[in-house]
């Protein structure tokens, strides 16, 4: 019976440790480090990322993304690469950088660099097969963690610039002594309505605020909870010793609170602005006359 | 606990501690009353400053008291109410509706003195 042959089979190399491979991929990765980086931007500028970005900016982020890229395949330090996909997120938002470019720049990479590793050891299947075990957890997971922290920076980006915006619009003004006025204009959440109570109770107290006036000329639509936070604040404001002048309630607004039932008994309230400084005056103890004509 | 009643001229001033129980509550609604009724006052006023929470009984106690007061022909106002406690107490509907009400003990008198001064 002829012997049954296989195919030649090499002589099985002694198995490396993944530690062992990983660190072999990272010296050649590192070796060619220049050619792969330059590979890499060509495949960016041809895929059309960062278009908000010169040549050189990019080159520059390439090369210190590169080499991160490498030390954490190498350290497998994921928090410091989360650290720095931070970092780098805060320098690039604010030029207009999108998730799905600092996405697509990193899959690229890793494309470009697997590539590589295909090219070093296309003779010998079994160890490229190894080598890729090696390296595909790794790249799948710095490609993860950089999608992460990006979107993280940005999440926090968006939370502050929320904030802001909240203290921003919700101002409490002395316009007179005990006389303040609180100008609302836009959308009123539950939590923006909070903050603004609060914030109000606080101004009566620091400014011994006898009259409030709120104005809602800027509000646009009012629904069952802002309603009755507005009462609240009514309400609160009183048990500070304050008197509150709701002004400018659109027709709508108007509506939707006879039609929600709110007590309007409850609120004091005056067709504008003008009318309730007026009014507020008035409580008091104001009078305002004229003396001259404005030049 | 004792609360402090001062008297202030016509006024009586009820200086309420931080934590009051329900029995010392009671207990000051019969005093307050008393007080009015052999001092003949013409107004109590009630300083909450030192209260930090301001539940349904004090709340409904304090109305009782304004009540009873205003029974003797005599006024209330409750002053010092933080801001914190009225932002709680109006979102558990507790309104201090029919009690007159100051920002502090300054601003109580001051609305005493001038109520009683258009009265006369």
């Amino acid at each position: 019976m002829p012997k049954r042959e296989g195919p030649p089979t090499f002589p099985e190399a002694n198995r490396e440790e993944p530690s062992e491979l990983l660190r072999e991929l990272v010296a050649h990765l590192r070796q060619n480090r220049t050619q792969l980086r330059e590979e890499w931007v060509v495949r960016i500028t041809e895929t059309r990322l960062l278009t908000a970005m010169t040549k050189e900016e990019i080159f520059a982020e390439a090369t210190s993304v590169y080499d991160s890229y490498v030390e954490a395949l190498e350290t497998e330090a994921f928090e410091a690469l989360q650290a720095y996909a931070r970092n780098l997120s805060e320098r690039i938002i604010p030029r207009g950088v999108e998730t799905h470019e600092v996405v697509g720049i990193v899959l690229l990479l890793r494309d470009v660099l697997a590539r590589s590793l295909f090219a070093k050891y296309q003779t010998d299947f079994k160890k490229l097969n190894r080598i890729l075990d090696a390296y595909e957890p790794a790249a799948n997971r710095i490609a993860n963690t950089v999608a992460v922290g990006f979107v993280q920076e940005r999440e926090r980006v968006i939370r502050q610039q929320q904030e802001a915006i909240r203290e921003l619009s919700t101002p409490v003004l002395q316009v007179r002594e005990r006389l303040l006025i609180l100008p609302i204009i836009g959308v009123i959440d539950p939590q923006r309505a909070r903050q603004l109570t609060e914030q109000l109770l606080r101004g009566i107290r620091t400014n011994r605020a006898k009259v409030v006036v709120i104005d809602i000329t800027g509000v646009a639509a009012m629904d069952l909870t802002v309603a009755n936070n507005l009462v609240q604040t009514v309400e609160a404001s009183r048990l500070l010793g304050a008197t509150v002048i709701v002004t400018g309630l659109s027709p709508e607004i108007a509506q939707t609170l006879v039609t929600i039932g709110v007590d309007l008994g409850k609120m004091n309230t005056v067709g504008d602005l003008q009318g309730g400084i007026e009014q507020a005056e008035r409580l008091l103890g104001y009078k305002v006359e004229k003396l001259a004509e404005p030049r | 606990m004792e609360v402090p009643i001062l008297k202030q001229g016509a006024f009586l001033i009820a200086t309420f501690q931080a934590a009051l129980s329900d029995a010392d509550l009671n207990q000051l609604r019969m005093g307050l009353v008393q007080q009015v009724v052999k001092f003949r006052s013409r107004a109590v006023i009630v300083d909450v400053t030192a209260m930090d929470v301001m539940d349904s009984f004090a709340s409904r106690t304090l109305r009782e008291i304004a009540h009873m007061i205003r029974l003797r022909g005599a006024e209330t106002v409750i002053v010092g109410i933080q801001p914190e406690v009225a932002f709680a107490m109006v979102q558990l509907g507790l309104t201090l509706e029919g009690v007159a009400t100051a920002l502090d003990l300054e601003e109580g008198l001051a609305y005493l003195n001038d109520k009683f001064r258009t009265a006369n």
